[in-house]
C-alpha cells in the first residue's frame, strides 16, 4: 500500500534527499566552498526530474496517500515549468552570488527544498497537503529573501514577506477551517461532491473568500500585491528571478486546482472574484510601473499585470481557460528568465546597477544584448510578431468564449497602458541621448546564452510553441471535466 | 453538568484571551495566556480528547508559555512605545473589525452545513479506540504524507535560523578536543630546579 503511494511521489522524494544529503556533505566537508558545484548538481538534478516527470505517467492520474496527492498531467506539465525554471535560475545566480560573497552551501539547498513544496503543491488533493507544501515553499522562500544578511533592504525584504505571508496563511487557513466545517471533509475529492448536492451555501462561500485571499497573496494580485515591488528590490537579483518564475507557476497551478478540483461545481461564484482580481491586477501593473525608475522595482509591477492576465484564462472557468493560463505562464516564465539575465548583466565595474536610465544608447555597448531585450520586451508588451502576444492572445479569447466580454476589452487597454514603460526601455537603449559612460561590457557567460535563448524562443516559438499548446491542452483536459 | 463545565471554560478561555491583549504589563499577559490556555485544555477533556488536553498543557503551557515568560523577561521591549505607535492605527482597525465582525454575524447566522458533512467528520476517528491509538493511527497512516512534509517545514526553519543568524566570529578561542588530547606531556611542561632565594 504505502509502498505504491511512495513511489508515485518519488521525483519528490529523489529531491528532498538530495538536499538533505548536500546539507550534509558539505557541512562536514568545506562548506561554502562547496557551494558551487552543489549549485551545478541542483540543477543538473532538476533539469533530470523535470525530464523524468515528463516521461512519466503517459496522461494517467495517480492518486497517493488517500486522496492528498495528485499526480495528473496537469501537475506534471506544472512540475517540469517549476523544475526547470528553478534549475535555470540556479545556473545564472552563480557567479553573481560568488562575486557577492553571498554563494553559501544553504542556498542550492533552500531552492530545492522551496521547489519540492512547490511540487507538493501542484499535487496537493487536500486542503492540508496544500497548506504544508505551500509553507514548505514560502519559509524557504522568506530566508533567500533575506540572504543578504547584512544589508537593510535585503532583511527588510525578508522581514515584510514572512510577515505578509504568514498574514495571508492564517487567512487561507481561517477560510480552509470554514470550508471544512462546512463539507466536513478538507479532500478536495470530498468537497466538490458536498458542493454538488448542497449548492453554494453561505459558509462554503465565505470560506472560498478567504483561500481566495490567501492565494492572491501568494501570486501577488491586487490588492494583495504591496510586498511584491520591496521583496523583488530587496533580495539579491537573482533571487528575484526566482521569485518571478517558479513560485509563480506553482502558485498559479494551485490556484487552478484548488478552484477546479475542490469548487468546479460553483464556478461562477468564484469566477466573478478572480476576474476582479484579474482586472485589477492589470491595472494596476501597469499604471504604478510607469513612474519606476528602478529595473526590479519596474519588473515587480509587470509581473503583477501579468499574473492579472493569467488569472484572466482562470476566471473563464473552462478547460480553454486553463489551458490558456498554463500557455501563458509557461511564456512569462521564460521571458522572465531572458528579462532577468540581462538585469544580472547590467554592472558598472562590477557593481550591479538598477537604474534604467543607466541604459541610455546602450545599443552601442552591447548591440547584440540590445537586441536581445528589445525582443524580450517587445514580448512582455505582447506586441504581434513575439510570442508574449500569443499568451495574451490565449487568455483574451478564453475570456471572450466564457462571456467575459468586457474583462478582456479591458485586458487590451491594460496592455496598451504597459506597453509604455517597456517601450521607453527600447527608446532609452535605442535613441537615448550620449552618455560617457557606460555600462559593463563583461562576457557574461551562463547569462548571455540564457538571455539569447531567451529572446531566440519568443522569435522561433512563434511556429508551433514547439508543442507546449497541445501538452496544456491535455493537462487542461486532466484537471477540468 | 457539561454544560455547566463547558461555560465555565468557555468564559474563561475568552476573559484570558482578552486580558492577554489588553494588560499593560507584558509578565501579565503571558499569565492571561496561560490561563486561557489551560481553560482550552478543559474544553478537549470535555469534548473527550484527553489527550490532546494534556498535551496542550504540557506543550503550550509548560514549554511554549514558560519560553514567552522568559523572552519577555529577558528582551528590553517597550511595550508601552509599541502600544502608541498602535493607537495611531486604532480608529481604523476598529472600523475594519467592525464591518467583519457584522459580515461574520450574518454569515454564522445562515450557517449550515452539508447533508454528509456530519458522517464524514465521525468517520475520521473510530471511537472504539483510545484517543493516543486513534491519533497515532491518524498521523503515522492517514497523513504520513503531512507528517513528513511538517518534518521538512520544521528542517527549513532550523536551517534558515542559522543561514541568518550564525556568524563565525574569528576572535574567540575555540576548544579543540583533538589537538588537546594529542598534546605531549613532555611539551607541554618544563622541569626547572629553582634555587631557594631566587626567581627564574
Amino acid at each position: 500500500m504505502i509502498s505504491a503511494d511512495l513511489n508515485i511521489i518519488l521525483p519528490e522524494i529523489v529531491l528532498a534527499v538530495f538536499a538533505l544529503l548536500g546539507l550534509l556533505a558539505a557541512v562536514y566537508t568545506n562548506k561554502d566552498g562547496a557551494a558551487g558545484v552543489l549549485v551545478w548538481l541542483t540543477a543538473a538534478l532538476m533539469v533530470l526530474l523535470a525530464g523524468w516527470v515528463a516521461m512519466s505517467g503517459d496522461g494517467s492520474t495517480n492518486i497517493a496517500f488517500h486522496g492528498m496527492f495528485i499526480d495528473d498531467g496537469f501537475a506534471r506539465f506544472a512540475k517540469v515549468a517549476i523544475l526547470l525554471s528553478a534549475a535555470a535560475v540556479l545556473v545564472m545566480s552563480k557567479s553573481y552570488m560568488s562575486l557577492r560573497g553571498l554563494l553559501r552551501f544553504e542556498y542550492p539547498m533552500l531552492v530545492a527544498l522551496a521547489v519540492v513544496g512547490m511540487m507538493m503543491m501542484v499535487s496537493a488533493g487536500d486542503l492540508m497537503a496544500l497548506y504544508m507544501g505551500l509553507e514548505l515553499q514560502s519559509l524557504a522562500l522568506y530566508v533567500v529573501a533575506s540572504l543578504r544578511r547584512d544589508s537593510v533592504k535585503s532583511t527588510e525584504a525578508g522581514l515584510k514577506y514572512f510577515v505578509l505571508g504568514a498574514l495571508s496563511s492564517g487567512l487561507l487557513l481561517y477560510g480552509a477551517s470554514l470550508v471544512y466545517g462546512y463539507a466536513g471533509t478538507t479532500l478536495f475529492a470530498g468537497i466538490i461532491t458536498t458542493a454538488q448536492t448542497g449548492g453554494a451555501s453561505l459558509g462554503l462561500l465565505f470560506g472560498l473568500v478567504f483561500l481566495i485571499s490567501g492565494l492572491a497573496f501568494k501570486v501577488s494580485a491586487v490588492p494583495f500585491h504591496m510586498w511584491t515591488p520591496d521583496v523583488y528590490e530587496g533580495a539579491p537579483t537573482p533571487i528575484a528571478a526566482f521569485f518571478a518564475t517558479a513560485p509563480k507557476m506553482a502558485a498559479m497551478a494551485l490556484f487552478a486546482r484548488v478552484m477546479h478540483d475542490a469548487f468546479g461545481q460553483i464556478v461562477s461564484d468564484w469566477s466573478q472574484i478572480v476576474a476582479l482580481l484579474s482586472l485589477l491586477s492589470m491595472f494596476l501593473g501597469g499604471v504604478a510601473a510607469i513612474g519606476q525608475t528602478n529595473i526590479k522595482r519596474l519588473m515587480a509591477f509587470s509581473s503583477i499585470a501579468h499574473m492579472g492576465y493569467a488569472l484572466m484564462g482562470l476566471a473563464a472557468g473552462t478547460a480553454f481557460g486553463v489551458q490558456a493560463m498554463l500557455v501563458y505562464m509557461a511564456i512569462y516564465v521564460t521571458m522572465n528568465l531572458g528579462t532577468f539575465a540581462f538585469i544580472l548583466l547590467m554592472q558598472k565595474d562590477g557593481a550591479p546597477i538598477t537604474d534604467i536610465t543607466s541604459l541610455h544608447m546602450y545599443v552601442k555597448a552591447a548591440p547584440g544584448r540590445a537586441l536581445a531585450m528589445l525582443v524580450l520586451l517587445f514580448s512582455l508588451a505582447g506586441v504581434p510578431p513575439m510570442l508574449g502576444f500569443f499568451g495574451k492572445f490565449y487568455v483574451l479569447r478564453a475570456a471572450y468564449d466564457a462571456g467575459m466580454t468586457w474583462l478582456a476589452v479591458a485586458g487590451v487597454i491594460a496592455s496598451v497602458i504597459g506597453a509604455y514603460y517597456y517601450l521607453r526601455i527600447v527608446f532609452y537603449m535605442y535613441f537615448g541621448e550620449e552618455r560617457s559612460e557606460s555600462l559593463d561590457n563583461q562576457n557574461g557567460g551562463v547569462l548571455t546564452v540564457v538571455l539569447m535563448a531567451s529572446a531566440l524562443i519568443m522569435v522561433v516559438g512563434v511556429a508551433n510553441m514547439f508543442g507546449v499548446e497541445s501538452m496544456a491542452a491535455a493537462a487542461a483536459a486532466s484537471l477540468v471535466n | 453538568m457539561t454544560v455547566f463545565s463547558f461555560y465555565l471554560f468557555a468564559i474563561s478561555v475568552i476573559t484570558g484571551g482578552l486580558f492577554t491583549v489588553i494588560s499593560r504589563n507584558p509578565v501579565h499577559s503571558v499569565l492571561w495566556l496561560i490561563l486561557s490556555f489551560l481553560s482550552a485544555a478543559g474544553l478537549f477533556v470535555l469534548l473527550g480528547a484527553e489527550f490532546v488536553a494534556m498535551l496542550l498543557v504540557i506543550v503550550y503551557v509548560g514549554a511554549v508559555a514558560v519560553l514567552f515568560l522568559f523572552v519577555v523577561m529577558m528582551l528590553d521591549v517597550d511595550f508601552a512605545e509599541l502600544k502608541a505607535e498602535m493607537a495611531r492605527y486604532m480608529p481604523l482597525a476598529l472600523l475594519i473589525a467592525l464591518v467583519i465582525l457584522m459580515q461574520f454575524v450574518m454569515a454564522f447566522g445562515a450557517w449550515e452545513q452539508s447533508a454528509a458533512a456530519e458522517s464524514l467528520r465521525a468517520n475520521a476517528i473510530d471511537p472504539a479506540r483510545f484517543n493516543t491509538e486513534a491519533l497515532g493511527l491518524l498521523l503515522y497512516d492517514r497523513y504520513f504524507l503531512l507528517f513528513q512534509l511538517a518534518g521538512l517545514i520544521l528542517l527549513v526553519a532550523m536551517i534558515g535560523a542559522i543561514v541568518l543568524t550564525l556568524r563565525h566570529r574569528k576572535d574567540v578561542k575555540r576548544q579543540d578536543v583533538v589537538a588537546q588530547m594529542m598534546r605531549d606531556p613532555a611539551k607541554a611542561m618544563e622541569l626547572r630546579d629553582v634555587k631557594s632565594g631566587q626567581g627564574l
